[in-house]
């Protein structure tokens, strides 16, 4: 068992050793959630917000916060085909450390990664006029733990599935991309036609951005027009499907890499 | 002595492809042996090796280390192999140290630390002892994507030895090293073998990295096509004859019967020598001789004309 805790602390001490090597990855995945904040919430702000009573700022803050937790981390697995075509992964996986435990560790590292990134977008918003409590505060970053890992097994789930980067980098815009407006990170869900609706409820990213804004609205004073289910529902749903996705992509994906 | 690998009519096909790349092997190896498979590029030694460490499902036959399946108890042979890989498989963006912790703590040797000088006292001599072996101790704290190609493939030989292992692969090991680093590879191996017992088992396609094995295949085409110690293998493919033949055949073919000397027929007469001198021989046949030929090939000819076979 021990020898499995420090097989995931190596891991995850990899990804995050990795990234602070890589400073031009590190910028961007910085400067993209910025641009989403600063722009798009901002214009939406000073065209709608008003006139609506709406802080466009606090709602976009909190989409775009899951959406990078949860998008870092699910990307991130995916660098594990990248071991796999620079043949790193085969020294992992030669290794007698349970294939859970590999999974894990890289879970955890590339929430590791993910962290500095979402510490950047809370002080942001904080630029931007958003006040938080202490409490919201550590709602948001227990939450934000919860989102990464979800992110991370939804990764696992894809990666079982694809063979080489190139299919990763061809697939990962259609499968996430739509999720941006079903899980209503910039626009508001609360009201959708049927179809929209029931993609809507099979996006995995939902629950991440509900989750977090639940947590977010319920310990400030802003209104809560945008949050749709109680955290507790989300959470739920996130832990079952979590454990679906981890089992499923796990199995998936040893059995790509050994049945070759 | 213990058989501490037993491969029994091992097959395996990749996926989308028309042959199998290893076609019904079977080959056992004995605790502490050094066991080398021989043969050119394509002949299935890395496919063989994939299966025996786990890293590969078999397609059809079955494939045991210490005892223990490598289809159904993976982590039981996991924990009992090392491996140096063909291809290099170290962590570019890691420094040297760092991959060799990274590998240490994964197989649960030491505890993990988020730097070298917190790690055990232990493990920072270990790591000094076989860089200072591999003579790669001053390039230890440097990343990994600014070493040679010699260098990275030292730093993977330090990193497999980290470990102890039951039985040691090693594919291809010396692919990139110059002759200096491979004597040395070669004589620590030696001693590590003379010291713990490790069964080292060896995949190259060069004939001189044989010589020195206890049992050697030769695997050609996914099939092994010879088998032994180097000696007896050398005898094998090594065979000295006489290639003779006479207008008088029917007289050539009654003198030798009467003088109870072994001969074939293929069209010429193929004489075994078995240790006779071909002057012996001939001195004791009569019938006039129209050819005469001896046929005693180096162990490389041999060779080369098995490996030739493929590409064709």
């Amino acid at each position: 068992m021990t020898n499995e805790l420090g097989a995931i602390l190596m891991l995850a001490n990899r990804d995050f050793l990795k990234l602070l090597r890589d400073r031009t990855r590190l910028v961007a995945e910085i400067v993209f959630p910025v641009i989403f904040i600063g722009a798009l919430g901002g214009s939406l702000q000073a065209n709608l917000g008003a006139s609506l009573g709406f802080n466009f700022i606090a709602f976009t803050f909190t989409g775009v916060f899951a959406m990078t937790l949860w998008q870092t981390t699910a990307m991130g697995i995916v660098s594990l085909i990248e071991d796999r075509e620079n043949d790193f992964s085969q020294e992992i996986f030669v290794s007698p450390v349970s294939r859970y435990a590999i999974v894990f560790g890289k879970i955890l590292g590339e929430t590791l990664v993910a962290a500095p990134v979402a510490v950047v977008i809370v002080l942001f918003a904080m630029v931007l006029g958003i006040q938080m409590t202490l409490g919201q505060l550590l709602g948001l970053i227990l939450a934000g733990l919860a989102v990464a890992f979800f992110g991370g097994a939804f990764g696992i789930l894809i990666l079982g599935n694809l063979r080489h980067q190139r299919t990763a980098n061809q697939i990962f815009p259609f499968i996430i991309l739509p999720q941006y407006f079903l899980a209503g990170i910039f626009n508001p869900i609360a009201v959708l036609p049927w179809y929209l609706e029931v993609l809507s409820r099979i996006s995995p990213l939902r629950y991440a951005v509900d989750l977090i804004r639940g947590v977010f609205y319920a310990g400030g004073t802003d209104p809560a027009p945008a949050v749709l289910a109680p955290p507790e529902v989300n959470l739920a749903i996130m832990t079952a499907a979590f454990a679906v996705f981890m089992v499923v992509g796990t199995a998936l994906f040893v059995r790509s890499e050994r049945n070759r | 002595m213990k058989r501490v690998i037993e491969v029994e009519s091992l097959v395996k096909r990749y996926h989308g492809a028309e042959t199998d790349a290893v076609k019904g092997i079977s080959f056992s190896v004995r605790q502490g042996e050094f066991f080398t498979l021989l043969g050119p590029n394509g002949a299935g030694k890395t496919t063989t090796i994939s299966i025996l460490t786990t890293t590969l499902s078999p397609t059809g036959g079955s494939a045991r280390v210490a005892g223990f399946d490598c289809r159904t108890q993976q982590s039981e042979v996991r924990r009992r192999v090392g491996i140096i890989f063909q291809k290099r498989s170290l962590d570019q963006n890691l420094t040297a140290e760092e991959n060799v912790r990274f590998h240490t703590v994964l197989y649960g040797m030491f505890p993990w630390r988020p730097a070298f000088r917190l790690m055990p006292k232990a493990y920072r001599e270990r790591v000094g002892e076989l860089a200072g072996i591999l003579g790669i101790g001053a390039e230890m704290g440097k990343p990994v994507r600014t070493l040679s190609g010699g260098m990275q493939r030292k730093l993977e030989i330090v990193r497999s030895l980290m470990h102890r292992p039951l039985v040691l692969f090693l594919d291809e090991p010396t692919a990139g090293l110059d002759p200096q680093s491979r004597r040395n590879l070669w004589e620590y191996l030696r001693d590590s073998r003379e010291r713990s017992g490790t069964t080292v088992f060896l995949t190259t396609h060069y004939i001189d990295e044989a010589e020195d094995c206890d049992h050697v295949c030769i695997i050609n085409n996914g099939r092994i096509v010879a088998e032994g110690s180097p000696h007896d293998v050398k005898a094998a493919l090594t065979a000295q004859y006489l290639l003779v033949d006479a207008h008088d055949r029917a007289g050539l073919r009654e003198e030798l019967r009467s003088r109870g000397v072994a001969f074939r027929e293929t069209p010429l007469f193929r004489i075994e020598l078995d240790g006779m001198s071909a002057h012996q021989v001939l001195r004791s046949i009569e019938t006039p001789l129209t050819v005469v030929q001896t046929h005693a090939p180096s162990l490389e000819d041999e060779y080369l004309e098995i490996v030739g076979k493929v590409a064709e």
